[in-house]
């Protein structure tokens, strides 16, 4: 069958060759895990259902698009936060760029270490969310990243972490072709921010593991670098325990491809988990898949999917949002809304929001939108003496407002609402 | 002259209908026009024109503000050489903060006319004092615009924008509509607070009611896209009492 051809050689292809990275017994066993999976799966070809929107050719492909580095002399985002600094070049950690792997209430280590030590709490996570979330969709794309990644944290959330933990991610080689692993264990009770900013490389692969105990809650805020030329797959696995709390929000800016996936697995009752994410495009070379998978599997969970994207000039934007709720989980409330901003006719979004529910007293509900800008508002600024430019500004950061809401952190997200501005004066 | 109309003739743009047919109006600095008429003659479509609303074509005629040729400018250019509309209908935009909008707005009016743009500090002193007099709180201003505001908060909301941005020629779309009592004098007060020699206003309205409070200088009739009387104040209590009827006869 054809089919099949196309996703055995794709796969074959992209394997030949590849040496996995040694490490401890447990780090080479989970690779070799995670090795096993890719083949069995397969890697994703654009006639795969859930590549529908999204030809992955370029993310699978043995040898990677070029990138060039987008040189630009804006300050480093999140510049005024006090946070501890984690600098990767090209998907590899830069000890003597970053600050001391050291805060009060968490332990922070290099993956490789961790990796190479016999005994380590990294274990019972890696590869271990990636493997949970193959069902009931294969992602073959992460399985591929917890076989081949050598860089990325672990981090271990014992209490409060007062300071926000900042991955940034340089791109320096326009051939850099990186995967980046990261797990993050927050103990019952603790709490931690994790910022990752900047285009990581040319290719990029990553997978954020999220262990959230009872009581825990994780705050993540991502900033998608500027290179326009970039591409990028990642992955977001999640499981939250009761009482907890999950934020994600992810900002895109530009970037030829980008698929993010987040996968949450609701275990604990009362738990909260928030995915949103906004997204600026602007040329025919642009194109943005948000990926999302919200499970519910115990009483009283909360969940929401907030997506804006503002599409110009023939970019392409993509919602795959799904929320399952399990027989049980009871007086679940989900809420789910994806929405584009179409500043001209070529641009095109194209949205499929999914329910799955097997209990019967949950309160769900999703939505989709593309529009323009609103004209009577436009002309109402305009009548006020609001020059048409700043107007449609204004207008188009009222529409990203409500993804941009979802970040509890004003100074944050008032961080990221600046570089919107000022990506919507340079894109006219 | 602060406005100047002469022979305006208007279509709509997308579709061959004539809606003002030769508008000639001439307001002179620091007096008050009012302007009735029955339904559907035009006198919106004129308020829109005038601040440059797409979707209309100018077929004939001019309009100039002190000189200024009205027609050639963009919406925000005419609100920057202070001409000013209060909707009929105002707009609701979620998403903008109702402080937010007006700021931006007199200080984009402000950098327009090459003046220092007001510290954020000088700004809401100026705003919370003059909302306060048309009883709007703080609650509205921090609320997106007009979003969830009612018919007459809309209103009062339309004139505290005029009294911030100070334009030279105030336009009011029926403005008493949806007010109540107690309302229409909050904003009557308003109007006649900002009234001076060097601004003029034209007030369109369906009601005497409001020409009680805000005296006229000078009343037009207009029907089918003309003016087609101009009177005194007189003029308006003989539609209050008798209707178009009338007036359309004696013209016709
Ligand atoms: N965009 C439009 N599309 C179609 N018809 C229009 C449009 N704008 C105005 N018209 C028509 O032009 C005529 C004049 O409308 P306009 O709103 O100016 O009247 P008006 O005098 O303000 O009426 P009212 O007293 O009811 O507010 C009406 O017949 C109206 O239907
Ligand atoms: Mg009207």
């Amino acid at each position: 069958m054809a089919l099949a051809k196309l996703k055995t050689d794709t796969t074959q292809a992209r394997l030949a060759g590849l040496v996995l990275p040694k490490g401890a017994g447990w780090a080479t066993a989970a690779r070799a895990d995670a090795l096993a999976r890719v083949q069995q799966m397969g890697l994703p070809t654009k006639r795969d259902e859930y590549w529908r929107y999204t030809d992955p050719a370029s993310l699978t492909v043995a040898a990677a698009p070029e990138a060039a580095v987008f040189v630009n002399d804006e300050t480093p985002l999140f510049d005024a936060v006090d946070r501890i600094k984690i600098v990767f070049v090209d998907g590899v950690f830069d000890a003597d760029a970053s600050d001391d792997l050291t805060g009060e209430n968490v332990q922070i280590e290099r993956l490789a270490d961790a990796m190479a030590r016999d005994i380590h709490w990294a274990k019972d996570l890696y590869g271990v969310l990636e493997t949970r979330s193959q069902t009931p969709v294969e992602r073959p794309l992460a399985a591929l990243n917890t076989a081949m990644a050598t860089d990325g944290v672990v981090i271990r959330a014992t209490g409060d972490v007062a300071r926000p933990i900042n991955l940034i991610y340089l791109h320096a080689d326009p051939k850099s072709d990186v995967a980046l692993h990261n797990l993050v264990k927050v103990e019952a009770g603790a709490t931690v921010t994790l910022l990752e900013t900047g285009p990581a490389a040319a290719r990029l692969s990553k997978v954020l593991e999220v262990d959230v105990a009872d009581g825990g809650a994780f705050h993540h805020v991502r900033a998608q670098g500027r290179d326009h030329e970039r591409r990028a797959v990642t992955h977001c696995f999640s499981r939250i325990g009761a009482d907890s709390t999950f934020k994600s929000f992810t900002l895109t800016f530009n970037g030829v491809l980008t698929r993010n996936e987040c996968v949450i697995e609701i275990v604990g009752n009362d738990a909260v988990a928030h995915v949103a994410g906004a997204c600026v495009g602007d040329g025919g070379d642009f194109h943005h898949d948000d990926t999302v998978f919200v499970t519910h599997d115990a009483l009283n969970g909360e969940s929401r999917q907030v997506f804006k994207k503002v599409l110009r000039n023939g970019a392409t934007g993509v919602f795959q949002g799904k929320i399952l709720v399990k027989a049980g989980a009871q007086k679940t409330d989900g809420y789910q809304i994806s929405q584009s901003l179409l500043l001209d006719d070529d641009s095109q979004f194209l949205a499929k929001p999914e329910l799955e529910i097997y209990a019967d007293d949950v309160a769900c509900s999703h939505g989709s939108t593309s529009g323009a800008i609103d004209e009577d508002a436009l002309f109402y600024l305009r009548s006020r003496g609001v020059p048409i430019d700043e107007a449609r500004n204004l207008l188009t950061l009222s529409f990203l407002a409500e993804a941009l809401d979802e970040i509890a952190d004003a100074a944050l997200a008032e961080d990221l609402r600046d570089r919107l501005e000022g990506w919507l004066s340079r894109h006219r | 002259m602060m406005l100047e109309i002469k022979g305006l003739k208007v279509k709509l743009k997308e579709e061959d209908k004539q809606i003002l047919k030769g508008v000639d109006l001439s307001i002179a600095p620091g007096t008050v026009h009012a302007i009735m008429g029955p339904n559907g003659s035009g006198k919106s479509t004129l308020s829109y024109v005038l601040s440059g609303k797409d979707g209309y074509e100018v077929t004939d005629g001019s309009a100039m503000l002190e000189g200024a040729d009205l027609l050639d400018m963009d919406p925000e250019a005419r609100a920057a050489a202070g001409l000013f509309l209060a909707f009929q209908y105002p707009v609701e935009i979620p998403g903008v903060g109702n402080m937010t909008f007006l700021r931006t707005a007199v200080n984009a009016q402000r950098k327009a006319r090459g003046e220092a743009e007001l510290s954020a500090g000088e700004f809401l002193k100026i705003v919370r004092e003059k909302a306060k007099s048309l009883k709007i709180d703080a609650d509205m201003l921090k609320r997106p615009v007009n979003v969830g505001f009612s018919g007459g908060e809309k209103k009062r909301n339309e004139i505290l924008q005029m009294a911030m941005l100070e334009p030279k020629m105030c336009i009011l779309d029926e403005t008493d509509s949806g007010l109540d009592v107690d309302a229409m004098k909050l904003v009557a007060e308003g109007v006649n607070a900002l009234r001076s020699k060097g601004r003029s206003f034209l007030v369109i309205t369906h009601y005497q009611r409001l020409l009680d409070h805000i005296k006229p200088d000078v009343v037009h009739i207009m029907a089918d896209g003309r003016i087609i009387k101009t009177g005194g104040p007189e003029l308006a209590l003989e539609v209050e009492n008798n209707g178009y009827a009338d007036i359309l006869a004696e013209v016709a």
